[in-house]
This record gives C-alpha cells, structure tokens and sequence, in this order.
C-alpha cells in the first residue's frame, strides 16, 4: 500500500485529483470535483445532478447537498494542507444560504483561518456564475489528526 | 387571564402525512437517494430517519456515514419540523443551519434525528434537532436552525 504521506504528494504531481475523491463514496456520489489553481489553492466543483434536487418547482439544490458538498471542500482542502490522508475529524459546521442553489455547476473556494497544532477552522464558499455572489457561506472547527 | 386562542396547524390535516411523503419526500431526488423515510410527525416536531447505505459512507476504513450526510439529515427534519408547525402550507427556506458534532457516528448503522419548532414567528422559523442511532439520550449530533416563511411563490401544492 501507498505511503499515507505521500498520497497527495503523488496526487499533486499526477494532477489526477479524481483520486482523492475516489476515497470519500459520498463525495464521489455527489459528484464533487477539484483542481489546483495557479495560486496553488483549491478549486472545487460540483456539475449539476439531478439526483441532488431539493426542489423541483424551484428547481434548486437541496440544502443539505450544499453543505455536504462545503463539508467536502473543508476537508479535503485540510487534508492537502497537511498533506495528510488522515481525515481532521468535524466539530461544527455553521451553514448560512444567503441564495438559493440553482440547477447548475457549483464551486466552492475555502479559506483555512488557523492552522493549529490541533484544532483547525475553515470557511468556505460556495457559488454559482459569480465568485462575488455567495448561494452560502460556511465556517467550520476540525480536530487535527496528524500522522 | 384571557385563554390563548388555539391556532390552526397544518398537521392537523388528516391527510398531511401521507401527503407529505407522497408529494414533498417522494419529490425531492435527493431525499430519495438518501433513503429518508419518516418516523413520526405531530404539532412542532418531526423525526426522520437514513438507513445505512455503502454511498453514504465518508471514509472507506471507517465504515462511518459522512458529516455531510447528518447535515442533509438535520436540513430535511428541520424542514418537516417547520411544516408540522405552520398553519397552513407555504413555501420555505432555510436561512442557517448548524450542527456539532458530538461524537463519531457508528459504523454501518443508519442514522435518526428528531427536530422541533421552539418559535415561530411571521417571517422565521426556530428550530433545535438532535441526531443519534441508539437513542434520542445519546445524541452525536445536534443542530440549530432558521427557517424563511412563505421563501417563495411558487408552493409545492401538495397540502392546501
């Protein structure tokens, strides 16, 4: 088995980010997608399923798909932080929709606050056409786990 | 002391159960992937419930359903707990949501949460919920929450 410290190294050089999502089943099922930007932060996406319909008159995204997808940004992008495949167990996840997800691609950019020796906090936010134009924004403690 | 006038609830609608997981749950894809079924439902409170299921799991090692699964959980019994307090059916919205964890989830188990309305207001609704899977006395997670009134025009038309 692949050194656990070396996994996003290797994800990283082989730019096969698909990989990593391949290790979380309910961000492979939402369909979660993320690449390195120029600036060397994360990009994360998420290509509109019918599947993750909260409403149909709408139509618009259910809630919970939303903040799961964020969940998963929060994550992941700790874990390429660290460059750890132990995943930082969550604490708290505070969610606030400020517009409704339409029947669309959604991104996610993520904001890693602090860094500490055991406690880290994330924000994230996620939208839609427009990078100024949040559908939510989130803030979130995780409980480091270091190798 | 003038007596509290009763008000008008939507649950009390004989038909309102059937009707809401035939015509809201039954349409919304998400909360078909999720499995989500309804345990009980009476006047401001709701519990619901996920069945264990392999695509839900967030680390393969673990065996463990994701956080972001308890978060559509929490999302979709906030919601029912919002309708099983209105007078009548509208549209809603959530505004925010947060839950802590508690504690890991146990492996290959489905997951239970109960919500209630503790306020209802004309334009929000304020909603508390715990989630657990051996009992409601042993919750790994809880969650507050803020609901938008009438957050639409466009109702689902399934209960009037």
């Amino acid at each position: 088995m692949q050194d656990k410290n070396d996994f996003f190294r290797a994800v990283r050089e082989s730019k096969d980010f698909d990989k990593a999502i391949e290790m979380i089943p309910y961000a492979n099922f939402l369909g979660v997608r993320f690449s390195e930007r120029k600036d060397g932060s994360l990009l994360f996406r998420m290509p509109f399923d019918e599947k993750n319909v909260g409403n149909t008159a709408l139509p618009a995204l259910h809630g919970g798909v939303i903040a799961g997808f964020m969940e998963n940004a929060a994550v992941i992008s700790l874990m390429w932080a660290m460059d750890s495949t132990s995943t930082p167990k969550i604490i708290d996840f505070n969610v606030d929709y400020t517009l409704s997800g339409r029947a669309q691609e959604t991104y996610a950019r993520c904001d890693i606050v602090k860094l500490g020796r055991r406690i880290a906090n994330v924000q994230v936010t996620a939208y839609q056409d427009d990078p100024n134009k949040a559908i939510a924004v989130a803030r979130s403690h995780f409980k480091l786990v270091r190798d | 002391m003038s007596e509290k006038r009763e008000r008008t609830y939507l649950i009390d609608n004989p038909e309102f159960t059937g009707l809401m997981m035939e015509g809201f749950f039954g349409n919304i894809p998400h909360s078909k992937q999720l499995g989500l079924e309804m345990v009980s439902a009476e006047r401001n409170k709701a519990v619901l419930r996920i069945p264990f299921a392999e695509h839900l799991v967030g680390d393969p090692t673990s065996g463990i359903i994701h956080g972001g699964v308890i978060l559509s959980l929490m999302d979709s019994v906030g919601g029912m707990a919002t309708f099983c307090a209105l007078p009548k059916m509208e549209a809603i919205a959530t505004l925010d949501l947060r839950v802590d964890y508690l504690k890991p989830a146990m492996a290959g188990q489905g997951i239970e949460a109960a919500a209630e309305c503790y306020k209802l207001t004309n334009s929000v609704v304020f909603i508390r919920g715990v989630a657990y899977q051996t009992g409601i006395d042993d919750p790994i997670a809880s969650c507050v929450a803020t609901f938008m009134r009438a957050s639409s025009n466009k109702i689902q038309g399934v209960v009037k």
